[in-house]
């Protein structure tokens, strides 16, 4: 009945099962590589370092996670916020 | 020369010890010798999951440090010929025994039948090490929920890591009502994460709570919908090409009428 009043309200949630299979991908992806979260932020860090050297970033809003592939690999995704570039630490042409 | 398989799971509460206690009696009335080790030591429960409480003497951890012979120790289940347990002992722990010890007893116990099913204790720990040792090949039992699927990845790693690869899983007490509306994983969704073969399905079934009460086995009852899955799943292991039970049927008025004039499920 519920569900039928949530249809007809249009209030569509996403199926529980799609939920559960989404957060099994992600925690398995860590599970699998057997990675603790201080070494995640230890790599953060030490990407922080290298790229402060050619750019200003937002460390704040940084992203760094692990993830999988349509292809099953494991991924590391950086979502890293520019401010500015450094424009002295670019190469001479 | 039998084969030595361990049930294993990860989590606790999944089914190993009902899937081992349903899976030897349908090995037995299949007409095969086989014998179930409870390696759950210190928590053991596969007696009584038998009905088999009453009967036990010695125990595996006595046979280990040889206070008895292992024949003295098997219990012969009185109801089926070919069908017999070594109880796990109740007052120890899991490090009153050893991987090595463990190998030996199930080499033993394969030259005088066709299966020795191993009951794993949940965790990864001693316990686990113990249960897995002398196996020649391994079941995983999961459900479909999170927890379940993630501890049967860890366990599925484990077995990899031991030299055990290529496990067999079973999924247990599948809801085919909660499936069909989107709120529970179904058997696709678990061996697309897991990625390993699957071995078979069992639908939630309230009998087996009473076989549980009566310490029966629930394959006995043809009337349980567990029954045939546990059927199917023994054939399997015995080299059958079985096709999987469509869950479709178990559910729903016709599943029920079906089941009323006793049709049986491939």
């Amino acid at each position: 009945m519920f569900d039928l009043l949530q249809k007809l309200f249009g209030r569509e949630t996403s199926k529980s099962k799609d939920i559960a299979k989404e957060r099994l991908r992600l925690v398995l992806v860590h599970d699998r590589v057997n990675v603790s979260p201080q070494f995640m932020e230890v790599l953060k860090e030490d990407m922080i370092k290298a790229i402060s050297n050619y750019m200003e970033i937002n460390e704040k809003d940084m992203e760094v996670t692990l993830t999988q592939t349509n292809t099953s690999q494991v991924a590391l995704v950086a979502n890293i916020p520019v401010n500015r570039m450094k424009r002295g630490a670019l190469p001479a042409e | 020369m039998g084969e030595v398989i361990v049930i294993t799971s990860g989590k606790g509460g999944v089914g190993k010890t009902t899937t081992t206690a349903n899976l030897g009696t349908g090995f037995a009335l299949m007409g095969k010798k086989v014998v179930l080790i409870d390696a759950d030591i210190g928590l053991r429960n596969l007696d009584v999951v038998m009905g088999l409480e009453n009967r036990i003497v010695y125990d595996l951890v006595d046979v280990t440090e040889g206070n008895c012979r292992l024949k003295q120790a098997l219990i012969r289940d009185k109801r089926y010929e070919t069908l017999y347990l070594l109880p796990a002992a109740q007052t120890r722990d899991k490090n009153a025994v050893s991987p090595d010890q463990m190998q030996k007893l199930c080499k033993d116990l394969a030259q005088d039948f066709d299966y020795v099913l191993i009951d794993c204790p949940a965790g990864i720990e001693q316990g686990f090490k113990n249960a897995i040792a002398g196996a020649d090949r391994a079941v995983i039992v999961t459900t479909p929920e999170v927890s379940a699927v993630r501890d049967a990845d860890r366990i599925i790693g484990l077995l990899e890591a031991e030299g055990k690869s290529n496990p067999k899983l079973i999924v247990n007490r599948i809801r085919p009502h909660m499936v069909k509306k989107g709120d529970m994983m179904d058997i696709d969704d678990i061996i697309e994460i897991l990625a390993v073969d699957l071995l078979g399905i069992i639908p939630e079934d309230e009998y087996i709570v009473i076989s549980t009460n009566r310490g029966e086995p629930a394959v006995v009852n043809p009337a349980s919908a567990a029954s045939t899955a546990y059927k199917n799943i023994v054939r399997r292991m015995m080299g059958e090409n079985v096709p999987l039970m469509s869950m479709e049927a178990e559910s729903g008025f016709f599943g029920r009428l079906k089941k009323i004039f006793g049709f049986k499920e491939g």
